[in-house]
This record gives structure tokens, sequence and C-alpha cells, in this order.
């Protein structure tokens, strides 16, 4: 081993190298990793914290849906009611209107029954009057008997 | 090649050679018979060349190398680190981000305190050990023949290999050490801890021995497993190829060996580069750490 100025060379270029390294090579690329380290944590967290908001929002809309479905179906309850209700007063109406109807023509009936039988009677009054000219042969002075004849459509 | 050479002796010796570029003195005798008539700056040919350089020569082609692979190194971690975002990475950016969350956990399984030096200096060490290793894969013979072709006599492409490199490393890790250790606990809580324990006070010396021999292996140990485990891998690559020179049948086995042992090698360069940093991360560590 012969020892000669390399040594001192490979000591002054390793110092120089080491000084290098120390301020233009480690702090750019350790820098680098850990702000990269940052980001990846970052992230890790925001989408720990959205997938908690996920949740919340699932959780509320679930909420929502089942109100929504309890206002429908009230809705439909009362809706249900109101038609049964309207239905019931359709019927009603109907009911009274029929009965109105029917009592109108029945109070008809009545009439025209007893128009009929008036002209009945006035039909058969007169025919008596013909009968009784024709069985008395005679002309009757419908004047002088009047109140016969009246009485007798009376009787009829 | 290894039939090039005069003995595999010479073909070893050539390939533990650097490329070292120093000053002569006057009147040495140089390998082709010259002498020097006055003192010359020169590539040295053979270890007595060297050896007369003394300490003032430079092993050129691990200077070029290591610098090279550490500038390598530095090139594409910078490219990743501008660009860098918190967004989508892409191929290079998460490649660089794996190596250094890799760094990063390394770092805090073993450093306790804060300190905003030792992470990156881990990583340049793990990254540029790691590639310096890797230059072991490449087959021995390749890139120094290219250069012995272009001129060049000697060429070791495997940084680590040189203890000049490897000491580099854990000397000034060493010195990063003894700074903290004395910025941490003051001069005197320093030397405390090698005076004042294990054993009681009045035993100083004996603990200021131990202490010290333990202090001063830190470094030792450190470049010399490096070295050691990287040289040695790369005297088996060159007695490996040393077989390629003999016969066909020599040379299929090694193929095979070289085969073999390179992928075994992949796990001894990583596994190098890895102790270096998590040591020198361990090291730190204790020269932060308070004693009481």
């Amino acid at each position: 081993m012969n020892f000669n100025a390399t040594l001192i060379g490979q000591s002054i270029t390793f110092v120089i190298f080491v000084w290098f390294c120390m301020k233009f090579v480690w702090p750019p690329i350790v820098n680098a990793l850990e702000a990269r380290r940052k980001q990846i944590a970052d992230g890790l967290a925001m989408a720990d914290r959205g997938r908690n908001e996920l949740e919340l929002a699932s959780r509320k809309a679930g909420d929502h849906l089942r109100d929504a479905k309890a206002q429908a179906a009230e809705v439909i309850g009362q809706a249900e009611k109101r038609a049964a209700q309207i239905i019931e007063e359709a019927k009603q109406a109907a009911r009274e209107e029929g009965d109105r109807q029917l009592a109108a023509a029945q109070g008809n009936i009545v009439q025209e029954t007893n128009r009929a039988r008036e002209a009945l009677r006035e039909q058969v009054a007169a025919l008596a009057v013909a009968g009784a000219e024709k069985i008395l042969r005679r002309e009757v002075d419908a004047k002088t008997h009047a109140d016969l004849l009246s009485q007798l459509k009376a009787e009829l | 090649m290894a039939s090039d050479y005069a003995s595999s002796g010479e073909y070893i010796k050539h390939h533990l050679q650097n490329l070292t570029y120093g000053q002569l003195p006057a009147g040495f005798e140089r390998h082709d018979g010259e002498v020097l008539a006055a003192p010359t700056w020169t590539i040295a040919h053979g270890a007595e060349e060297v050896q007369a350089m003394g300490f003032w020569s430079i092993n050129v082609d691990s200077m070029l190398f290591s610098i090279g692979l550490g500038a390598l190194f530095l090139y594409f971690f910078y490219a990743a680190a501008k660009k860098a975002t918190a967004g989508v990475p892409s191929g290079l950016q998460n490649f660089v981000e794996w190596v250094i969350e890799f760094i990063d956990n390394s770092v805090r399984g073993s450093f306790s305190h804060r300190n905003a030096m030792v992470a990156p200096l881990a990583l340049t060490v793990f990254m540029w050990v790691f590639l310096m290793n890797l230059m072991d894969l490449l087959p021995v013979d390749w890139v120094p023949y290219a250069a012995g072709m272009a001129g060049v006599p000697y060429l070791k492409i495997v940084p680590s290999t040189d203890p000049n490199v490897t000491f580099g490393l854990s000397l000034s890790v060493f010195a990063l050490v003894l700074y903290y250790s004395v910025k941490m606990k003051g001069a005197g809580g320093f030397f405390a801890e090698l005076a004042f324990q294990p054993f009681p006070k009045f035993l100083f010396p004996v603990n200021l021995l131990l202490e010290g021999v333990g202090l001063i292996a830190k470094p030792i140990s450190l470049a010399l497993r490096l070295f050691g485990n990287m040289y040695a891998g790369e005297m088996i690559f060159i007695l490996i190829a040393l077989m390629f020179g003999g016969s066909w049948i020599l040379g299929l086995f090694g193929g095979v060996l070289q085969w073999a042992w390179a992928v075994f090698h992949i796990l001894i360069i990583t596994l190098q580069a890895f102790i270096f940093m998590t040591l020198t991360i361990v090291y730190l560590d204790m020269a932060h750490a308070e004693h009481h």
C-alpha cells in the first residue's frame, strides 16, 4: 500500500460531493416525498369525511322518503274518505231526487185520476140526464131541474 | 490479455498498479535503464518508481474514476431532484425516491439525534461506494487493455481497490466524528469519555489506551474492510482471467467461474457499500451521544 496525495484529493472530493448532495439533491426530494405524504393523508381524510357525509345524506334521504310515504298515505286516506263521502252524498242526493220525482209523479197521477174521475162524472151526469130525458120522453127543463141535476151529479 | 505478458506474475502486478503521476528524483534509474539528470514529473512504471515518488504523487486513474462516478451519481440525482414533484413520480424520480427512502430509513434506524447533514452524507457514501465497487463487475481486461492501446500504460478502474480512496473516505468520516464529538460534548467531555471509562478514574492511562485504540480503529477498520473486500474480489477476477490464456477448456471453465464470481460479487459490492454507510451513521451517532 502506497499512500500518496490521492488520499487528500479523495477527501476533498468527498467533502464537495457531500456538500452538493446536502444542498441540491436531498432537500428537494425529501420535500417532494413529504408533500406527497401530506397529499395522500389529506386525500384519505377527505375520503373519510366524504364517506361520513354520504352516510349522513343517505340517512337523511331515508328520513325524507319515510316522511313522504307517510304524507302520501295520509293524503290517500283523506282522498278515499272524501270520495266515500262524495259518493254517500251523491247517493243521498239521488235518493232524495228519486223520492221527490216519485212524489211529483204520484201527485200527477192523483191529479190525473181526479181529473179523469171529474170528467167521467160529468159524462156520467150527462148520460144520466140524457137517459132520464129519454125515460121521461119529455123535455125536461134543464133550468128547472138544475137543482135536481146537480144533486144527482154530486151523488154519482 | 494475460498471454501478452512474460509471466502470470507480471500480469497480476501490472493489473494491480495504479496510473501514478509524480516526481522522480534526480539520479533515479528508470525501468528502461535511463538515469534521470534532473527531478522529473512523469507516470510511474513499476512499484519502485511509485515508491520513489513518495507522498506527493497522485493516482490519476483512481481520481478520475472516483470523481467521474461521483459526478454521475450526483448528475442523475440532481436531475431527479430538480424535477421532483409531489405528483405521480416518473421513472428516474421513482428510483431516486426509492434509494432515498431506503437511506432515510437506515438513518432513522441508527441515528437518534438531529443533524441535517447525516442523511445526505449517508446517501453520498452509499451511492458513491456502490458505484466505485460496481466497476469491479466489468471484465478486468476490457478497459485497461483499451487504454493500453491508447497509450496509457496502467489503469485500475475500481477506485475502491485503492487504499488511498477508502482511507480518504474513512478519514473524512473520522474528522466528522472528532468534530461532532468535541462539538456535542465539549473537549473536556470528549476527553472524559476517553479517559474515565470503562475503569475507575485512577486507571485513566489504561482507559486512555483502550479507548484510544478503539477510536483509531474506527477509520482504519472502515477503510480496510472496504479495501480488503474489493481488493480480494479484484484479485480473484484477475486470477480467473489468467485462465483465458490457457487452453480453451480452461478458458471455458474460467468463463463460467468469472460469471459465477461476478454474480456473487453483486452481493458483495452492495453489502460493502451498505456496511460502509451504516458504520458511518453509527460512528456519527456515537459521536453525538452523551455518555454519563
